[in-house]
């Protein structure tokens, strides 16, 4: 097993208000995390530093054995671009463009042709159960096709890391639990790495392990994978 | 200490006749027949996933050392090693504590610390004559305190309506000032490996399976949800119960 990404000693202050206080966490690939904690404990700032959306004021993170925290902002966005997924709760599809633009978004970012973006994209929507609704806006997708709809766009391109930051957060508890069993059967099958923040007990019982933030710092209910 | 489990029936227990002439305990093929209480089934030979996991859910029982229900042996022992006690005061302390509403009987205080003298777990240490009854001190022997320890290091079973047992945990933690909050991660861990194993129920069951696994998940999110608010709220609780 094989570390896919890891943050070392990692802290973080938004002004006078320390976010992160030494947090340490290693993901192995392939593996399902769940990241806990209460309110304001840092758990989506620990998300926001390892997907290198946010650089630490002092400790690593390392991704793929690669450091992030010392790459220019230009080459952050690259890495993300290339590599990672992201699915947040709520707000995230540009409302102008088409769900099936929406999903093909990363892929016309990434340079692709329009047409074989949308080709690309269209089999994800078959596979989210969102045939029929690639021609509609964000405003006449239910809050359930719509987290569906930024889940295709977060694999689309096929991310060795998936980040999902209350990915069901505003959806009821049915609703809840089809989008994770597409969470998790997708990113299964793309062999992704999944690290899921979730205050919510039956979304961590999709994962592979738990940790919980607490004061900036992580604690983890198992014992750490054995990695190489 | 006795491992957790299946309860299975003593066979070896005995049985007496009742006054309307009924054994005493029933066999337990009258209660199976029933349709309530412990199954001698075991949950290897149950024939669907829906079976084995019934049985699995209602054939637990929350601590079998000492009978069912509230350990209130253990209870006791961990009250005990605060300090020597007199039987008196142990039922006072473990009625203020932990007895909310459900008092112990003087007679069950002394039933148990006979029973944890028989086992090695107390002594007495003086018996002081006075003007009323004998009072007998009871102390706390190395073997109680390594079960007090052991106990409250382990995580309970993940199962619904153990409040009281991890309440009574988490008090006597406190009070001992052992490491409440992770005694609490354990339990955490131990809660979302059985919510673990429910979903995956639910996921490749059945509706009947996942009808079945979603009550199991929802009571364990209940109990979770109050592990995280009494880990938020340990050093309010810790000033409340330390003397």
């Amino acid at each position: 097993m094989s570390t896919a990404l890891e943050s070392r000693n990692v802290v973080l202050s938004f002004g006078e208000t320390p976010a992160l206080r030494g947090a340490t966490v290693t993901v192995a690939t392939g593996e399902i995390l769940a990241v806990m904690g209460p309110s304001g404990s840092g758990k989506s700032t620990l998300l926001h530093c390892l997907a290198g959306i946010l650089v630490p004021q002092s400790g690593e993170i390392v991704f793929g054995g690669r450091r992030v925290d010392t790459l220019t902002e230009d080459e952050r966005s690259r890495l993300r671009r290339d590599h990672c997924g992201f699915v947040f709760q709520t707000g995230q599809l540009v409302p102008e463009l088409t769900a099936e633009e929406n999903v093909a978004l990363p892929l016309l970012l990434g340079g692709l042709r329009r047409d074989k973006a949308l080709a690309q994209a269209r089999p994800w929507l078959e596979r989210l159960g969102l045939e029929g609704l690639g021609a509609r806006r964000s405003g006449e997708l239910s809050g359930g096709q719509a987290q569906r709809v930024a889940l295709a766009r977060g694999l689309v391109a096929r991310p060795e890391v998936l980040f999902a930051d209350e990915p069901t957060g505003s959806l009821d508890s049915l609703t809840g639990e089809h989008v994770m069993d597409l969470l998790v059967d997708s990113a299964r099958a793309e062999g992704a790495t999944v690290v899921v923040v979730t205050h919510d007990a039956r979304v961590a019982a999709y994962a592979d392990r738990t940790v919980i933030v607490r004061d900036g710092k992580v604690t983890s209910l198992a014992p750490e994978p054995v990695l190489s | 200490m006795q491992g957790w489990g299946p309860w299975v029936p003593d066979e070896g227990i005995k049985r007496s006749t009742s006054l309307i002439g009924h054994p005493w305990p029933p066999p337990v093929q009258a209660r199976e027949n029933r349709g309530f209480g412990p199954t001698t089934r075991k949950i290897e030979e149950a024939d669907t996933p829906i079976q084995r996991h019934t049985l699995r859910v209602y054939t637990r029982r929350i601590h079998p050392a000492y009978g069912t229900g509230m350990s209130v042996p253990l209870t006791l022992l961990g009250l005990l090693e605060r300090e020597p006690s007199h039987g008196y005061d142990l039922k006072r302390d473990y009625d203020t504590f932990f007895g909310r509403g459900r008092p112990l009987s003087f007679g069950q205080v002394y039933a148990t610390l006979g029973r944890l003298s028989r086992d090695g777990k107390v002594v007495m240490d003086e018996v002081s004559p006075g003007e009323g009854p004998e009072r007998k001190r009871y102390v706390i022997t190395e073997a109680g305190a390594t079960e007090v320890d052991s106990w409250l290091a382990e995580p309970v079973e993940a199962e619904p309506h153990l409040q009281t047992v991890l309440f009574a945990k988490v008090v006597l933690a406190l009070m001992l000032e052992r490491p409440a909050e992770q005694y609490l991660d354990a339990q955490r861990a131990k809660h979302l490996g059985r919510m673990r194993e429910l979903t995956e129920l639910r996921r490749t069951g059945g509706l009947v399976d996942g009808l079945l696994a979603d009550h199991g998940l929802f009571h364990l999110e209940a109990d979770l949800r109050w592990i995280d608010t009494t880990s938020a709220r340990l050093d309010a609780l810790a000033k409340e119960v330390r003397r």
